[in-house]
């Protein structure tokens, strides 16, 4: 059946192959989120180091996946990883030192003569979870706002500014995508713990900061979608090709494609009903629907940038060098062999699922981190 | 003043050495360690003796330190294809990139999932599903190791792909070609049996040192025993496919297997140079001899490279400037051929862009029959197409010198483990630590074996490096190759820190 599929089925295919895994990595920045509670919801070490471990069993998950997001975007659209990474070289680079930072963190804190001290590697989780999440927001809200480089006739990638993607960062619809990001990881990250920990305290304050966390991310967020609903877009002419400004392109795709605002709305409505959940009714099952409604929000965005006739990775210097999933992607043969890898997935998903489930089911405790203290985080 | 675009290649290639070399010093250990604890743990799991758990505690301990900065500096292996060689990462994203998914899909996740499981799930899940979860810890990370391998395979001897020339790339027209590509699984064989090596090498080390303190005897015992029994059977893969290896080599990579041998002129009979001294300042093409001294053995190489002892073995001389003789077409005629396939390249394009079709066609026609010698075109002096000797020469006999030593000291450790006096051995106690450090010296000087002796090729005979790489100002890289530098030197002393005081801690009471 997939033999079958043509070149551009198989390009929007990978496009929402892609957005899922990015979107999956957004639902599992708790853990950058949880990485950055400890500063401001845990009162002594012993809550702490339940955060820590909480999360900590996590982290690879989160770093795996968005490895993944990499690996993807390489194999289906090599030319955006080639001309953003090597086009937007800082931004990209700053964002790994963080997760560099990260991978080592959770093994190295608590472990005797680790050179910088456990507050050292406590800060290196902070910068990840929020430099890192700042930054990668601000990269992906240049999918809207354009970056400044020319493509020549090879394909190779020259960037306009002695910056290379830093600039990036000033724009603030792009800051504020990286804000938000960084307090809508803060908000799973404390509804995580609610769901994990079995600490009366601490629960109790993460329940709090859930709700102050979602609160901090709504400007951001209203800002954001505010200007995605009356920005100008870049359009492509799929009969040309040629990429043009369109007024409200990305309103255009909202109502042109009916199932995006689905999407969005139930998205926004699962992440509210899940804080609410966990702040106001006192459940622990929030995460859920707050983990459900950041991927079906990450969705809906990836969508916008890559659907509908819409160049996903926009030129601000020569508009007709800006990539779109048809020029960027990889050959009919190269996707129709990952679309068969890709079946696997499924049951990837099924042992994480399952591994989770043994791992979770029971509450991470003080007893158990005093128990096998040498083994913890 | 010194070319911007050559200088941002040169750093480049600085961090990625320096990148790649800092984790190959972390994966190994990761490959050979996962089996390691997995065999111990089995043994605790089947026996119930406690002493057991013991050990498979302790190593793993070792084993999570070492996984969390292996992993620290993988991430960056990956994004710098697209960083610092974007140009690469396009023209051949088509076939490497696929590779890099699957590995994502398919073993990284399972590294992920049950690394937790093994870390902190001995009281949340049964004995059998924890010791379930360490061996798949030790497939994923073999899995992970795969992918990457074919990759770098590939580069070494591309196969299953075509040139389009309407997006000048290369496409790939066979996955099952690059997969099962013969050099990707010869990387893969001994890539991961060194690396089961290098793991048992540090087991008996720091067991030897162990008992040269008199501590913890018995487990270090009976881990140098499990160790020496996988490390020997590694070897005896490292050496049979290392010969394989050499012999794919002389077929794919004929350039390299000179370089290792340091044969300048090629020759029937050519013989293996067991030591030698290499003359310094010695070029392609000059008359100098090639060695100060050296000792070699006749005949051996012809036979290592064609499995016949009386053929001919190309030299650099010959695979730089041609030898008619013995039909080696030499990087002189080959960058001839390259630069019309450039140039018809080029023509093609603005052809296409004036909608000429007919220049066009003819162009394509031109460009088609020169368009294996494209890479060549790229490069303008011959000598160009030789990688720097001296590295790749002394790289490989202290690989192979090691190599040779070590699966006799896993044969003396298991020969005195069978007496019963293996604590008495003081001195191979002492050579089983020394070995430690020995292990780390071959397993990295293999890989500049296979990477610098395939300069300047970034894709072998298709894509140079100086090709490959982004156009950033030389500044950045830089500025990113020093930042890699201190922070990479900084985890690394954390982690030998950490590593030291474990062992000196030992396994819990």
């Amino acid at each position: 059946m997939i033999g079958n599929l043509d070149h551009s089925t198989l390009q929007e295919l990978w496009w929402l192959i892609a957005s899922v895994v990015g979107s999956l990595f957004l639902m599992l920045t708790f853990v950058q989120g949880g990485q950055t509670l400890i500063f401001t919801t845990a009162r002594n070490a012993q809550e702490k180091a339940l955060i820590v471990n909480a999360v900590g069993r996590k982290w690879e998950l989160t770093f795996t996946t968005l490895v993944l997001f990499g690996g993807a975007l390489f194999a289906a659209f090599p030319l955006f990883y080639a001309t953003s990474f090597g086009g937007a070289y800082w931004v990209w680079m700053l964002i790994l030192f963080t997760f560099i930072l990260q991978a080592v963190s959770f093994e190295f804190r608590t472990k005797p003569d680790n050179l910088l001290g456990a507050k050292s590697y406590e800060a290196f989780m902070l910068i990840n979870g929020s430099v890192g999440l700042l930054l990668i927001g601000a990269a992906v809200g240049t999918f809207f706002t354009g970056s400044r480089f020319t493509l020549d006739r090879f394909n190779q990638v020259t960037w306009a500014t002695p910056f290379h993607g830093l600039e990036a960062a000033l724009n603030p619809f792009n800051v504020s995508l990286g804000l938000f990001l960084v307090f809508l990881a803060r908000t799973l990250g404390a509804m995580y713990l609610v769901n994990h920990v079995d600490h009366a305290e601490l629960v109790a304050r993460a329940r709090k900061a859930a709700l102050v966390n979602l609160v901090l991310s709504l400007p951001f967020l209203l800002f954001v979608l505010g200007s995605l609903l009356t920005m100008d877009g870049f359009a492509v002419d799929p009969a040309t090709g040629r990429v043009f400004l369109e007024k409200g392109k990305y309103l255009h795709n909202l109502l042109e494609m009916p199932v995006l605002p689905v999407l969005l709305a139930t998205g926004l409505l699962s992440v509210i009903y899940g804080v609410v959940a966990t702040s106001c009714l006192n459940k622990r099952y929030g995460i859920w629907f707050g983990g459900l409604g950041t991927v079906l929000v990450g969705l809906t965005i990836f969508s916008l940038a890559g659907y509908h006739n819409t160049a996903f990775y926009p030129s601000l210097t020569d508009l007709q060098s800006s990539l779109t999933i048809y020029n960027a992607s990889s050959s009919k043969y190269t996707l129709t062999v990952m679309s068969y890898v890709a079946i696997g997935v499924p049951f990837v998903l099924a042992y994480v699922s399952y591994v989770w489930r043994a791992m979770n089911l029971d509450k991470l405790t003080l007893a158990e981190l005093i128990k096998a203290a040498k083994e913890m985080y | 003043m010194v070319d911007q675009t050559l200088m941002t290649v040169n750093w480049a290639r600085m961090q990625f050495a320096l990148t790649a070399m800092y984790h190959w010093i972390f994966v190994p250990l990761t490959l050979g360690l996962s089996f390691l604890v997995a065999f111990f743990e089995t043994i605790y799991v089947r026996t119930g003796n406690e002493e057991w758990k013991k050990i498979t505690k302790f190593w793993a301990t070792l084993f999570g330190v070492n996984f969390a900065i292996g992993v620290a500096t993988g991430i960056i292996m990956e994004f710098q294809f697209g960083t610092n060689w974007s140009n690469y990462s396009w023209m051949v994203g088509d076939i490497f990139g696929a590779p890099l998914a699957v590995e994502g899909i398919f073993a990284f996740f399972i590294e992920a999932t049950f690394f937790a499981v093994m870390f902190f799930g001995w009281s949340r899940v049964s004995k059998g599903f924890h010791l379930f979860s360490t061996w798949m810890v030790a497939v994923g990370s073999n899995l992970s190791a795969v992918w990457i391998l074919v990759a770098n395979g590939w580069m070494q001897n591309p196969a299953g792909m075509t040139f389009n020339p309407d997006k000048a790339r290369f496409e790939m027209t066979s996955f099952l070609d690059v997969v099962f590509n013969p050099t990707a699984v010869q990387k893969f064989t001994h890539t991961t049996s060194s690396s089961f090596l290098l793991a048992s090498l540090f087991v008996i080390g720091v067991s030897g040192l162990f008992l040269l303190q008199k501590r913890h005897q018995l487990m270090a015992q009976r881990s140098m025993v499990v160790a020496a029994v996988f490390g020997l059977v590694a070897s005896a893969f490292v050496i049979f496919n290392g010969d394989e290896s050499a012999h794919h080599i002389a077929e794919r990579q004929p350039m390299k297997l000179a370089a290792m041998e340091g044969l300048y002129k090629g020759e029937t009979r050519a013989p293996i140079v067991a030591l030698g001294i290499l003359t310094p300042g010695k070029k392609p093409g000059d008359d100098k001899a090639p060695f100060v001294q050296d000792v070699k053995i006749p005949g051996m190489l012809s036979l290592l490279a064609n499995r016949q002892l009386n053929s001919f073995v190309p030299g650099i001389d010959d695979l730089v400037y041609g030898n008619p003789q013995q039909q080696v077409v030499g990087a002189n005629t080959r960058i001839a051929s390259g630069k019309i396939a450039v140039a018809e390249l080029g023509n093609y394009k603005s052809a296409k862009e004036r909608g000429n079709g007919e220049a066009a066609a003819t162009a394509l026609a031109a460009f088609n029959q020169h368009k294996d010698d494209l890479g060549y075109g790229y490069l303008n002096d011959p000598a160009d197409a030789a990688p720097p000797v001296a590295t790749t020469f002394y790289a490989f006999h202290v690989m192979v010198a090691l190599g040779s030593l070590f699966p006799v000291v896993f044969l003396l450790v298991l020969f005195f483990a069978y007496k019963g006096t293996l604590p008495e051995q003081r001195w191979l106690n002492r050579l089983c630590f020394a070995c430690l450090f020995l292990g780390y010296v071959a397993s990295q000087a293999g890989w500049v074996v296979a990477e610098v002796g395939r300069q300047p090729w970034s894709i072998q005979g298709l894509l140079p490096v100086g090709v490959a790489a982004t156009k950033v100002a030389p500044g950045n890289v830089q500025a990113t190759f020093f930042i890699f530098l201190t922070l990479f030197t900084v985890l690394l002393l954390a982690e030998l820190r950490i590593m030291a005081k474990q062992i000196k801690i030992g396994p819990e009471a």
